[in-house]
């Protein structure tokens, strides 16, 4: 870690649907340009942490969240502007999603939407973007076609591009592999390589391998609760601190 | 990467324009205004009704008014706001209509949504969405001319504008919405239950008559609810084809009169603020309660369904 | 134990035969509603047609509505319509996106629902009193087109929002969710993604609206409609809203019951156009929902 001011901050974040609390109290911090690794089972929390992290969770009526979190000193959970916050953290969901728009107006909408107009602008986002995502080659020919039509793994890519559209400083991924082949997955795996240089990303994932081959940290996150966080080697080593660490990664349970 | 880090400082951050977000609190203003005028109308027409005839309630002998046959709103001597008889009817008519339109309705959604498939079905909903669609002036013609001709010549029957007639159209006219929430609550059976029953060797009447049925049971009613509803509210084919007698039917040839009826005729012959005019709006207040208790009950029971 | 285990045993038969009722039985159900169906078109068709020719749409009824044609009525009805749906459709689509895209799980939500069903609920005199009392006399409008719009408008409210909100629910919440995480506010959600991709379902559930609106007799008898109204042939402008207007419905009404020696076809020929107007408008909105199906872009 190079820098000491670390780009996301988390304290003591609780988070209830209801009466059911499902995050108990997380502490963690994430620096700039890591690859921090979320792996953990199912219902463990990791898509509502992500929820959080961009305020999607405003838009599920019961959740009550408590605690902080701060990206870059400001205060994410009192922000009065949660569209700018939403477009410094970019989110890829597990399931592609192409909105039923073309391939360019997926990926122009997040820049059209933040009030950019001008068209040579909105060509040059795109084209980055899309090139970022390794889908360019594929679909530069047809980026007038439904961005629903695209096979599952280029409409994941395309879910990339959009989140790289708005210029993230954070990039967040929720298991992103789940819906696609391997060797897609290992293509994206590439770029998020690339990414890295310039942007802190965070990689919630259902493999453990993938964090194991691409963060820096891993977090292990159990039932709302941070079991383990520490650097990829020592949770990836035969004697992580905490045994379930051990047992998880070794598909003992979970 | 280098070259899109310098582009990075290049661009523009991105920020809307004021315009944009002022326009964008107009507009989900008015969605919110518009999303409680729903509650406003409700309200509204209840007021607005209950104003109307207001000044009479306190005039009026209740138990006379509701249970009296006497409807004479323009004796010279002796005028009486007996609406018993037409509560009467107006049940009258409604229940011998739902007395076809209840069995027809749920075997028509039965067939439609168990029996048949692809083009056949997609057929019957046109039809059953058409037949939804013939306005209730349609419904009174017919009623008026060609039902009444029917009706005096193959069945025993005086007059041919009788709460027969009137009956057979309002069953005609409720069928379809019968149908319509009938199907949306069989169809919100999971297939899981029909699958499962079927794989015991249960045939398709029986999966229907034993499980269907039970699951979908607070569907149906609604179904049967909401058709009382449009029943009891209908105007315009009872006013033309129930003979308009204020009367207690005792045979299903007798002609009837129904509250909306009488509405519909007299309101147009009353001078504004006359104790008539306003009898004819505490009728409404009548009315609007009635459906209102229906309908409540049929969305009682609609969010049954949705719990399980 | 019989020797083949598909044997058909004597219950199964019994089973098998029962079905084959059930099936006639409900068939015949359906037969019954679909049978007067056409029975009544064919009839009103055989009746009716004779009289109906362009001339018969396109001039005003003469000689105490016994002969001429139905223009007053036809374009009264038109007018009505559209003002009604002018009001109603966007008060109710955006009823209907609060509903769906805004609204929490609260009471006040559940009000509003509830409202809905019971607005759909109230009869069509009822309104016609409440048009009566709010618009002609609270209002000071008087009795006009105005007012038998307005009627209309709030009588065709519940079920716009009803069907819109349908439209809405079917595009699929990850398309929400894929625009709030890239920065998207709700309203700029609603107006690229959802709005444009529900649109075959609100026109569909609009367009309904229509043939229902056209139908409408009660809530304009005592608001706007009259007997008779003489107006000036050959232009679409010849009612203002301030006017009262015949309409095809209650023209309908008033040749069958307060017209003396109408000549005979002449009702069958009125209930024909409106029953053909209101059928072709119903089955438009067919074409519209399975062309844009179609078109479906997931």
């Amino acid at each position: 870690m190079v820098n000491n001011q670390p780009k996301i901050s988390v304290e003591n974040l609780r988070l209830s649907y209801g009466h059911r609390e499902v995050l108990h109290g997380l502490s963690f911090s994430v620096a700039p340009k890591e690859i921090l690794g979320v792996i953990g089972p199912a219902q463990s929390g990791k898509t509502s942490l992500l929820r959080c992290l961009n305020r999607t969770i405003d838009f599920v009526s019961n959740a009550f969240v408590s605690g902080s979190i701060t990206i870059d000193g400001e205060d994410v959970l009192r922000t009065s502007d949660v569209h700018t916050l939403r477009r410094k953290v970019g989110m890829v969901s597990p399931l592609p999603v192409g909105l039923p728009l073309s391939i360019y107006d997926n990926v122009a909408f997040a820049p059209r939407c933040g009030g950019i107009k001008n068209k040579d602008e909105l060509d040059a986002r795109v084209e980055r973007c899309l090139r970022q995502a390794a889908l360019w080659d594929e679909v530069k020919d047809r980026l007038h076609t439904l961005g629903t039509k695209l096979s599952g793994g280029q409409q994941q890519r395309l879910t990339i591009a959009r989140a790289l559209s708005h210029d993230p400083e954070i990039l967040c991924l929720d298991e992103f592999s789940i819906a696609i082949d391997p060797v897609t997955t290992m293509r994206i795996e590439d770029v998020l390589k690339e990414l890295k240089s310039h942007m802190t990303i965070l990689l919630v994932t259902n493999l453990v391998q993938q964090a194991r081959r691409l963060a820096d940290r891993t977090m292990f996150l159990w039932n709302g609760e941070i079991v383990e966080l520490d650097r990829t080697e020592a949770i990836f080593s035969n004697q992580p601190r905490d045994k379930r660490t051990y047992d998880y990664i070794h598909g003992l349970f979970g | 990467m280098t070259a899109s880090q310098t582009d990075n400082l290049k661009r523009p951050r991105m920020a809307r324009s004021m315009a944009a977000i002022l326009g964008e609190r107009t507009i989900e203003l008015i969605i919110r205004i518009c999303g409680v005028s729903a509650i406003v109308f409700v309200f509204g027409i209840f007021l607005f009704v209950l104003r109307e005839g207001a000044p009479l309630i306190g005039k009026l002998d209740w138990t006379k008014v509701l249970f009296s046959q006497e409807w004479y709103p323009t004796s010279k001597g002796n005028v009486r706001y007996g609406v018993g008889a037409l509560i009467v009817g107006t049940l009258s008519v409604t229940g011998l209509a739902m007395l076809f339109a209840v069995p027809f309705g749920i075997g028509a959604a039965v067939f439609v949504s168990e029996f048949s498939t692809g083009k056949v079905k997609e057929t019957l909903k046109i039809v059953i969405e058409m037949l939804a669609a013939i306005p209730s002036i349609v419904w009174g013609f017919i009623g008026l001319s060609v039902m009444n001709r029917l009706i005096q010549q193959y069945l025993p029957a005086p007059v041919g504008l009788n709460l027969l007639n009137g009956a057979i159209l309002l069953a005609l006219m409720s069928v379809p919405i019968i149908v319509s929430i009938g199907e949306d609550a069989l169809k919100a059976v999971p297939d899981s239950y029909r699958e499962a029953a079927m794989a015991m060797g249960a045939t398709r009447w029986q999966t229907v008559y034993r499980v269907l049925f039970p699951a979908a049971r607070n569907g149906l009613l609604a179904a049967a609810l909401l058709g009382v509803g449009r029943a009891i509210g209908e105007t315009m084919a009872v006013l033309m084809a129930t003979g308009h007698a204020v009367n207690i039917p005792k045979s299903i040839f007798d002609p009837i009169r129904t509250l909306t009826a009488t509405i519909a005729a007299e309101l147009g012959e009353t001078a504004v603020g006359s104790d008539h005019y306003r009898m004819l709006f505490l009728i409404g207040v009548l009315l609007f309660s009635i459906t209102f208790v229906v309908n409540l009950l049929a969305d009682l029971a609609v969010r049954g369904v949705r719990k399980q | 134990m019989s020797a083949s285990p598909f044997t058909v045993t004597p219950l199964v038969r019994r089973n098998m035969r029962r079905e084959l009722v059930a099936r006639i039985v409900l068939g015949a159900m359906v037969a019954a509603m679909v049978l007067p169906l056409l029975a009544i078109i064919a009839y009103l068709v055989a009746k009716g047609a004779p009289l109906i020719s362009f001339k018969f749409l396109t001039t005003n009824p003469t000689h105490g509505m016994r002969e001429g044609g139905i223009w007053s009525a036809l374009l009264g009805t038109i007018y009505l319509v559209v003002i009604a749906l002018a009001v109603s459709a966007p008060i109710g689509v955006l009823c209907a996106v609060y509903l769906n895209e805004y609204a929490k799980d609260n009471w006040l939500t559940r009000m509003i629902n509830l409202a809905v069903v019971n607005l759909a609920g109230v009869p069509s005199i009822v309104h016609a009193l409440f048009g009566l009392g709010a618009f002609v006399l609270f209002a000071g409008i008087g009795r006009s087109i105005l007012a038998a719009s307005l009627t209309l408008a709030i009588m065709t409210l519940p079920v716009i929002i009803a069907s819109t909100k349908e439209a809405l629910a079917a595009v699929p919440m990850s398309f929400r969710e894929a625009c709030w995480n890239v920065g998207a506010s709700r309203w700029q959600t609603i107006w690229s993604i959802v709005l444009p991709n529900s649109l075959s379902g609100i026109l569909t559930g609009v367009i309904l609206q229509v043939s229902r609106t056209a139908g409408e007799t009660a809530p304009i008898m005592f608001t706007g409609a009259v007997f008779f109204k003489k107006i000036q042939p050959g232009t679409l402008f010849a009612y203002s809203l301030t006017d009262q207007c015949m309409a095809l419905s209650m023209h309908l009404y008033t040749v069958t019951t307060q017209v003396t020696n109408a000549p005979e076809p002449l009702p069958y020929a009125i209930a024909l156009v409106l029953l053909g107007a209101v059928l072709a408008v119903n089955a438009a909105s067919i074409v519209v929902r399975s062309l844009l199906r179609s078109r479906k872009k997931w």
